[in-house]
């Protein structure tokens, strides 16, 4: 969070009256938005009422013992964060706040009041090397100058959106501080490397264009069959224990995006501790590096006070739009969406404004597209193309998708991962539904699997999903007559599509190998099956009877692909077993 | 301190309004003296310039617009100190056992703090209970909130008693704990019966294990408001126990639908727009702000394990009190109806049962390294049998094939072997998947797909040319 200066401060209120997190001040000179400081501890809050002389305020911290009669100050500005270098591998709460700084000024692991902190250090050093120099002309959001930030990023100094720009006059070169002036321009404007952004406003941007990449996520079934674009959205509806939070791990983790925001809203603060320990340890399978050395956590866990977390959200996309104007594709999880939406319908009831359905404010539609909206595949200002997909988790409740959280999400996203209890229940991970689940990109992406992995992916797909298909007909069918009752062919379906299940969709998160699944390893194991499948049935119409073909020795090791390391060798072999095996038969 | 206020405007539910002519801290706690020497406490709810709402923990009955008013300068506070090891209180915090009073060596604010999601923990330390159903398929480590999630008249009480008394963490039995931590149960009711009450501390009594234990009681005829402190005070006693004196805390919390039933008729007095079946919209954020208090900090000996124990309403998981719940804990133990009745102790249905922490907190090292894959594969095994009894049903046994009927009788042995195993069995993990093995091995090798083939060899009972086979 970006600090007021002490000259911004201006007229003083009082605290007219307290009730959880939202208080009413009389004479406070504020604007909405702003942020102000509360009570004599000085409690961060937000402006979001005006109503006469009476201004209604969220307060991002706990107001246990706050009185009437206590101070209100404005800062005249709105809640910001704070951009520059320091923001990858940071964890911070709701309103940008580093936690490692919180714990080191609290003295203590539990987050106390009143304690404020700049979202990057602002006395560190970073050593700046110019990429313009005298005499170029410079606009908004071009590039000055890089930074070293990690050994994965390397941080793009830029001109702030809001800067006129004009020619460069001079420039500096070496170890500063975010505030020192690192290019300076002939209308006077000094750029640093620190900026601040008001967090509910989205950074500018040329346009938006239509994306054509995946992101790929490592993972067979999204990748396989419900693949999200770079500058896509994604909705993973699921009732509690359904796997949403892993799904986001392993995005988090896999996805091959450049920087990865991932937001714990309201959620478990043992998940973002397990973040923060796994992350360092982990290697980005693309750079090698650490994977934390490309994310920037932001942790408003559930029992944090909630008008942080309707925060939280706003603060990484604002993170989000800084990392996307340097040119880098990001990828932001936000987990769980709903308990924004639920923060929102908090302070609304607080607020007394009408309800809309289920007591959610009549704006929660507004809000869920605007936030959605600011994802993409831009042409940014500085002329440069990137990204910012964002994948939201829904935590409807009941697991009813019905409820307006996850419908309203529906209505914008354009890929949606249904989880499932029944296949969470017989530990079929990721339990995402391939009959619900669909993904709105997969024609325009199909070319780049096309180029990327093979030629006839698209046609090995649709192979996949037809005898997934027939496979749930058939079982509502089994379920009456017994899988016996069926013709042998039928019944050929079902084994191959058992494979398609067990050796294809499932992948298990926690297995080193597994975990992490590259798309022609996606294809190959699809193929291998496809090749049982071909072999086995023309075998079935030479006459050979289909519990010949259901017991053979090679084919359950299909399964096993998923944890083979060499899987190209190991698929070979297996291939060339089935078919010798099968050839035997006749 | 305040003066005295006689302006007591309305009175209703749980809930008195009063005028004010100085400010009152929001969360302050109230003194309301019913003039015939009664004093009822209570706690700001909402705090204006003109006037307060007063939420009265100990009910409202009796208080009128004579009544006074006094505000204490001060949130509700917890007295701790390590003496209140082997007391008895009552719901508010109060000694009931005839007992001296408490000393405390320090006072703390009911409502903790959060704990900074940067200073935890990850919890990965397996908690042996000796119950197979959990052990083996929902492993518990310490750290973790595992709630139980049972229904009018199943036995979660004996079965919250079974792992108070067997937890352990299996090195420590060898001596291997250096840490020199102890264990201790922090047991807070919440508007349970007498009867439901006995049996805790009868089995506490039985076993000595009230020495070791805090116990506070908000029974079923106490007032219901109170039972919105009693788990506050409950887990601010487990963190300092915890996280100042180095203990391992089991806080078991019974029942968390008295709790929330409680909330609800707060929030209608209030008048609130209610969330849905009535709960308040708050309902997910309260509740997170008692769950959350269980884990483990960095740099601290001690860990606070929560067992909160609910009913659900109707049999019903999408009810919003196990739904809430299910979406903060790290899993949950399901109780069934069905098990039950068929005379399985505990009853335990472990496929809508989990454990998140499990995947940490077993394998090589700390519980075996077969674990992750036998567990694995009994869940498929398991759920591909119950699948196929709705088949039995109509079709018979006989128009299934010899594979089906194999996980048939896996699906019963499963049930009748592995997770009945009656109250006072305590299974060591290495027992526990040893049964698992014997279950499996009635399968072919083959289909063991969720396992290795490296054990399958090793641990395959039976034939071992058949394991072989196909594990090469
Ligand atoms: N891909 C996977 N591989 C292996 N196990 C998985 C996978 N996905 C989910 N699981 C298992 O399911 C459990 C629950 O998953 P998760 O915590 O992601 O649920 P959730 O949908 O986020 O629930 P909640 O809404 O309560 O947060 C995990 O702890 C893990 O055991
Ligand atoms: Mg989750």
């Amino acid at each position: 969070m970006s600090q007021a200066t002490e000259s911004d401060v201006r007229e003083d209120g009082v605290i007219d009256s307290v009730s959880g997190p939202v208080v009413t001040a009389t004479d406070l000179d504020a604007r909405m938005n702003d942020v102000v400081y509360v009570g004599h501890e000085g409690l961060m809050g937000e402006v979001i009422e005006i109503e006469g002389d009476i201004t209604t305020i969220q307060v991002y911290e706990e107001t246990s013992d706050v009185s009437p009669d206590e101070p209100v100050e404005g800062t005249g500005s709105p809640l910001s964060v704070d951009l520059g270098p320091g923001m990858l591998d940071a964890i911070y709460d709701g309103v940008q706040r580093p936690l490692d700084v919180l714990e080191e000024k609290m003295g203590s692991p539990y987050l106390d009041r009143g304690v404020d902190a700049p979202g990057i250090d602002l006395e560190k050093t970073w050593e700046f090397t110019p990429t313009v120099e005298a005499g170029d002309e410079v606009g908004p959001t071009d590039i000055v100058g890089t930074v070293p930030e990690t050994p994965s990023i390397e941080h793009k100094v830029m001109v702030p959106p809001d800067f006129e720009g004009g020619e460069v006059v001079a420039t500096e070169s070496g170890n500063f501080t975010p505030d020192e002036t690192v290019v300076e321009l002939a209308n006077g404007e000094a750029i640093t490397m620190h900026q601040e952004w008001p967090v509910r406003q989205q950074r500018p941007a040329e346009e938006k264009q239509t994306p054509t990449t995946p992101l790929i996520s490592g993972q067979r079934v999204l990748d396989g069959l419900f693949p999200i674009a770079k500058g896509g959205t994604a909705a993973i509806p699921g009732p509690f224990g359904s796997g949403k939070t892993v799904t986001q791990h392993q995005l988090a983790k896999w996805a091959d995006a450049d920087i990865v925001i991932y937001v714990g809203c309201g959620e478990r603060g043992n998940e973002m501790t397990e973040v923060i320990e796994d992350f360092p340890e982990l290697e980005d399978p693309t750079t090698g590096n650490a994977l934390m050395d490309r994310t920037c956590l932001i942790a408003n866990t559930s029992n944090m006070p909630v008008a942080a977390r309707e925060s939280c959200v706003y603060t990484g996309i604002t993170i989000a739009e800084y990392f996307r104007d340097m040119g880098y594709d990001v990828a932001l999880m936000a987990d769980s969406t709903s308990r924004w939406a639920e923060a929102m319908r908090e302070i609304s009831s607080r607020l007394e404004e009408m309800p809309g359905e289920e007591g959610y404010p009549a704006y929660l539609a507004a809000r869920l597209s605007e936030f959605y909206e600011r994802a993409g595949y831009f042409e940014n200002i500085n002329g440069l193309h990137s990204s910012i997909s964002v994948i939201g988790a829904v935590s409807p409740p009941g697991g009813d998708f019905s409820e307006p959280v996850t419908q309203n999400t529906l209505r914008i996203v354009k890929t949606f991962w249904a989880l499932d209890a029944d296949l969470a229940e017989r530990r079929h991970f990721p339990s995402i539904n391939w009959n619900e689940s669909y993904s709105l990109y997969r024609d325009q992406l199909d070319p780049w699997f096309v180029e990327n992995v093979r030629e006839d992916w698209p046609e090995k797909r649709q192979w996949g999903i037809d005898t997934l298909d027939e496979e749930a007909e058939l079982q509502e069918i089994v379920q009456l007559v017994g899988k016996d009752a069926l013709p042998e062919d039928q019944q050929l379906t079902l084994e191959v599509a058992r494979y398609l299940r067990e050796a294809w969709l499932q992948q298990n998160a926690f297995h080193p190998t597994d975990t992490y699944c590259e798309p022609e390893k996606t294809y190959r194991i699809l193929d291998a099956i496809r090749t049982f499948n071909d072999e086995a049935f023309d075998a079935l119409d030479a006459g050979i009877p289909v519990e010949e073909l259901s017991d053979l020795d090679a084919v359950p090791r299909l399964n096993r692909i998923g944890v083979q390391e060499d899987y190209n060798e190991y698929i070979d072999e297996l291939e060339a077993d089935i078919e010798s095996e099968i050839q035997e038969l006749y | 301190m305040k003066k005295e206020y006689e302006t007591i405007t309305e009175i209703s539910g749980p809930l008195v309004f009063a005028e004010v002519d100085e400010p009152v801290g929001y969360d302050e706690i109230v003194e309301i003296d019913t003039g015939d020497g009664d004093v009822r406490r209570g706690q700001v709810l909402e705090s204006t310039s003109d006037y307060v709402a007063i939420q009265v923990f100990e009910g409202t009955q009796g208080i009128d617009r004579n009544s006074s008013v006094r505000f204490l300068d001060e949130t509700m506070k917890m007295k701790l100190t390590e003496d209140l090891l082997g007391r008895v209180l009552s719901g508010s915090g109060d000694p009931i056992d005839g007992g001296p009073e408490i000393e405390p060596d320090e006072r703390r604010n009911i409502v903790g703090k959060a704990i900074n999601p940067y200073s935890r923990e990850y919890p990965e330390e397996f908690i042996q209970t000796g119950v197979s159903g959990i052990d083996g398929m929902n492993t518990l480590v310490r750290g973790q909130k595992l709630p139980i999630f049972s229904a009018s008249g199943l036995p979660h009480n004996d079965l919250a008693l079974q792992i108070a008394r067997q937890a352990n963490v299996p090195e420590e039995e060898e001596g291997e704990d250096d840490e020199g931590s102890e264990f201790a149960v922090i047991f807070g009711a919440m508007g349970i019966t007498q009867e439901e009450a006995n049996e805790f501390m009868d089995d506490f009594e039985r076993t000595g294990a009230l020495e070791r234990s805090v116990v506070f009681t908000n029974l079923a005829d106490d007032p219901a408001v109170e039972r919105t402190i009693t788990p506050r005070l409950a887990l601010t006693t487990a963190e300092y126990l915890a996280f100042d004196k180095g203990y391992h805390v089991l806080v078991i919390l019974t029942d968390m639908t008295n709790y929330c039933e409680a909330l609800r008729e707060i929030g209608a007095a209030r008048e609130e727009v209610p969330g849905r079946r009535g709960y308040p919209g708050y309902m997910y954020t309260d509740l997170a702000q008692l769950y959350e208090r269980a884990g483990r900090i960095k740099g601290r000996d001690g860990s606070v394990t929560q067992i909160p124990i609910l009913t659900m309403p109707g049999d019903d998981d999408t009810h919003p009190i196990p739904d809430l719940t299910g979406y903060i804990t790290e899993g949950q133990i399901m109780m069934n109806r069905d098990l039950n009745s068929q005379g399985i102790e505990p009853p335990i249905n472990v496929l809508p049962s989990l454990s998140r922490l499990m995947d940490d907190g077993i394998g090589e090292g700390l519980t075996r390294g077969d674990h992750a894959d036998v567990k694995d594969q009994m869940f498929a095994a398991y759920a591909e049998g119950e699948d196929l009894r709705d088949l039995v049903n109509i079709v018979g046994r006989e128009a299934l094939s010899e594979l089906d009927n194999k996980y048939l009788d896996f699906a019963d042995r499963f049930e009748s072997e592995f997770v009945e195993q009656g109250y006072n069995t305590d299974r060591s993990i290495n027992e526990t998947i040893e049964l698992g093995w014997d279950l499996l091995s009635m399968l072919p090798p083959a289909e063991l797909n969720r396992i290795d083939e490296e054990f399958i060899e090793e641990h395959y009972r039976g034939d071992e040319q058949e394991a072989e086979v196909t594990a090469d």
